[in-house]
């Protein structure tokens, strides 16, 4: 344990600050997508940094399991955008506006 | 300065520095580029908590597989114009997108702090990386793993669908 776990912590808090960012004021849903995928990695990490510091193999098992539903997520995620982009002609987040009314 | 951890700061630091381009690139294609490089700091970072084989999927299977599929979309999706200037309607919301975001994560640093954690242990992983996760991927976890794979099936299908039939 040659790293502190706090660093993996504080490691872990910085992207999916940043992945929330993104989230927060990018129109474009692609990035908008790459940004979750950024924060499910965030905590990936966490989960690694504990893995490590209570040399316990669950944590990785655990990585193993949030990397599969990721796979499946943008599978699933890019096919809808797909659809979308081929019915309204745009991926901007604030002009798929039809659910407001 | 330990070395493992001088290599541990440097790919912190890529992984954040890479991570903010995401963000800020005005193109999407340039975005997943800079996600690439993230996740090989990510994979880095992996190795250096022996966490191998978790290192080796995450360059396979994100940096390669899911990339390559984002890549994939953005290119038939054609967006040649980049992402429109801001206009002055959005740019409250992005600042407060970001204070939002910082606030949340210092909630988080202060309830986590808060925390004792008790004592990690020294002793080093009885077996190899992958042979120890494939132990216990077979054993405890043998459910869930099954679970995952019908996960999956459900996704490519779900994915065939969507891509066959028009929205009406």
């Amino acid at each position: 344990m040659v790293v502190p776990v706090y660093c993996y912590l504080g490691l872990s808090a910085a992207l999916f600050a940043l992945g929330v960012i993104g989230v927060l004021i990018r129109r474009n849903v692609l990035v908008i997508m790459m940004c979750i995928e950024m924060m499910l990695n965030a905590v990936n990490v966490a989960f690694i940094g504990f893995a490590d510091y209570f040399k316990a193999v669950d944590g990785q098992m655990f990585v193993f399991f949030v990397m599969t539903v990721a796979a499946a997520e943008v599978a699933v995620g890019l096919a809808l955008i797909v659809a979308i982009f081929r019915n309204r002609g745009t991926v901007y987040v604030d002009e798929l506006n039809i659910l407001k009314w | 300065m330990h070395g493992l951890q001088m290599i541990f700061l440097v790919l912190a630091v890529v992984a954040l520095v890479s991570g903010g381009f995401v963000i800020f690139q005005r193109h999407p294609l340039r975005s997943a580029l800079w996600l690439i490089v993230n996740f090989f700091a990510v994979a880095g970072i992996y190795l250096l908590a022996h966490a191998e084989f978790i290192a080796a999927i995450q360059v396979i299977v994100y940096a390669g597989a899911i990339m390559v599929l984002f890549l994939f979309v953005i290119m038939l999706l054609n967006l040649r114009q980049p992402e429109a200037e801001v206009r002055f309607m959005h740019l409250g919301q992005k600042v407060g997108g970001i204070v939002l975001a910082g606030f949340t994560v210092l909630l988080v640093i202060y309830t986590v702090g808060k925390v004792a954690l008790p004592p990690g242990k020294s002793a080093p992983l009885g077996l190899g990386n992958t042979e120890s996760i494939a132990k216990l991927l077979f054993t405890d976890y043998l459910l869930p793993f099954e679970v995952t794979s019908v996960l999956l099936l459900v996704a490519i299908v779900g994915a065939v669908v969507l891509a066959k039939s028009r929205l009406k």
